[in-house]
């Protein structure tokens, strides 16, 4: 897996993960940023990120590559899209933090927090049955971080209770084709 | 009126009663809902965002569905599973090379997708297909006196945004008013409950429920309705973590916009699975007239 140690891994990286960025779509927006803060102030998860979304794009801009994947950021973001709306640049800020967590998860460079393991175990299940199953997400999730099930517990009975969570997956008959959809746009991402 | 139906992975978990209450809203109000025959997960953001070619796979595995089952709009209930789906048909519509690669996946399953199913969510199609006055019309039990707060959520107007405002979105309110109840003013409206960071750093998104509800719960709201499954499942079941971790004592009944337009049109709590719920809604059952 690539680390960023030296000059010349952060220089080497930081233009693939630029170019990156300008190829997703609408990503050449990026260009446009004045560093208004529109994306921060409306974040409402910010306050808990090392770099605001606005300092993300002058760090990338700047070439502080190794601020941008050492940084919880976007494993911050929760998707809600504010700061995508409200953008006067129209920079999908969103998308952005989706291309950075991709980038992050290809190069290795995720910090063991837990999002990057959900969103693995969440895949693995879509791609196994076909449908997301929940108490198999959370109890392949709790067997990485054993605090899960504690806090959990108390509400996930309730629900069983109630009929809503299943304990069993339900799989579909199409995941041959689930199969053949993914290998092959798989092997249009290692193209690129 | 026709549609085909993407209930979406929630609709058979925890939100198996936005599902019950949908169909059953939907046939009293004459909207034919045809599920797609073995439709796969959209993906939602936990596999979007990162993976995001396969996703627009996967995704585009249901519009084909949709597509062989003929000239109809495709409904869905779930933000996520709408903002997904639609997005999909957005970027393969202004990127001709991602459509290309799409279609070319989906013939090497045996699927067909040209790109112009029309994804709707449900709000949209309640309220701009069948109409407001069309409902008025079917409501026999108008839920005079109960204060209701509308929660959107974030991915049903944003970054799409069709059919209503991404800020300050009013469909929902307009829907209260129509069954006879009464929408109180909630700035939280559009907000985001968490979303999938309940599971990953629950302290944070425990603090945006706890908002909702504390907003909710200042404009003395009766109960609150959301349009999405991840947020009732947020705002309602996690409702006594909230409290844990603020020394609140929120109770506050949390219910799919479907229910409460069910309950309005002489539809049993039984027939909208309203037994789901985990906090309970007697105070809204008690506001039906008899």
């Amino acid at each position: 897996m690539a680390q960023l140690v030296t000059k010349e891994d952060v220089s080497r990286l930081h233009k693939v993960f630029l170019e990156d960025m300008y190829s997703i779509p609408g990503g050449e927006k990026l260009k446009l940023c004045q560093q208004c803060g529109a994306c921060s102030g409306s974040c409402p998860t910010s306050y808990l990120m090392d770099y605001t979304p606005r300092e993300i794009i002058a760090s990338l801009r700047a070439g502080m590559l190794d601020k941008v994947v050492h940084s919880n950021t976007m494993w911050m973001c929760s998707s809600c899209y504010l700061c995508t709306v409200r953008c006067p640049a129209g920079i999908k800020l969103t998308d952005m933090m989706y291309e950075l967590k991709r980038l992050a998860i290809k190069y290795g460079l995720t910090d063991g927090s837990k999002n990057p393991t959900m969103t693995k175990i969440f895949v693995d299940n879509v791609d196994t049955y076909g449908r997301n199953w929940e108490v198999g997400l959370i109890g392949k999730f709790s067997l990485r971080h054993p605090s899960v099930p504690f806090k959990f517990m108390s509400m996930g009975l309730k629900l069983i209770a109630k009929g809503r969570l299943p304990l069993r997956p339900k799989s579909i008959k199409g995941r041959d084709e689930l199969a053949a959809v993914t290998s092959f746009l798989d092997s249009k991402e290692a193209v690129q | 009126m026709k549609y085909s139906y993407y209930p979406g992975c929630s609709a058979e978990a925890t939100a198996v009663a936005y599902d019950v209450s949908t169909r059953a809203v939907c046939d009293r109000l004459g909207v034919e809902l045809v599920e797609l025959p073995d439709w796969n997960c959209c993906g939602s953001t936990s596999y979007f965002s990162v993976r995001e070619l396969r996703s627009f796979g996967i995704s585009a595995r249901n519009l084909a569905i949709a597509q062989e089952l003929g000239d109809m709009d495709l409904v869905t209930t779930c933000n996520s599973c709408y903002t997904v789906l639609a997005k999909t048909n957005r970027y393969m519509a202004d990127n001709a090379e991602l459509k290309a690669d799409i279609v070319e996946a989906l013939n090497r399953a045996g699927r067909h997708y040209d790109g112009n199913v029309n994804v709707r969510h449900l709000v949209d199609v309640l309220v701009n297909d069948v109409g407001y006055d069309a409902v008025k019309a079917k409501v026999t039990k108008p839920l005079a006196g109960l204060k209701v707060a509308p929660y959107y959520g974030c991915q049903l107007s944003r970054p799409i945004g069709t059919f209503d405002d991404p800020e300050f979105p009013m469909t929902l309110d307009r829907l209260v008013e129509t069954v006879g109840a009464t929408p109180v003013d909630y700035p939280c409206k559009s907000k985001c409950c968490g979303g999938m960071m309940m599971l990953t750093k629950e302290e944070a998104a425990l603090r945006l429920c706890f908002e909702l509800l504390k907003t909710a719960s200042d404009r003395e709201a009766d109960v609150i309705i959301t349009a999405c499954p991840l947020c009732e499942m947020n705002v309602e079941a996690y409702q006594p973590m909230v409290n844990k971790q603020y020394g609140t004592h929120f109770r506050i009944p949390v219910m799919y916009f479907t229910q409460l337009l069910g309950l309005a049109l002489g539809i049993s709590a039984k027939d909208l699975a309203l037994d789901k719920q985990v906090v309970p809604v007697d105070k809204v059952l008690s506001a039906v007239p008899a």
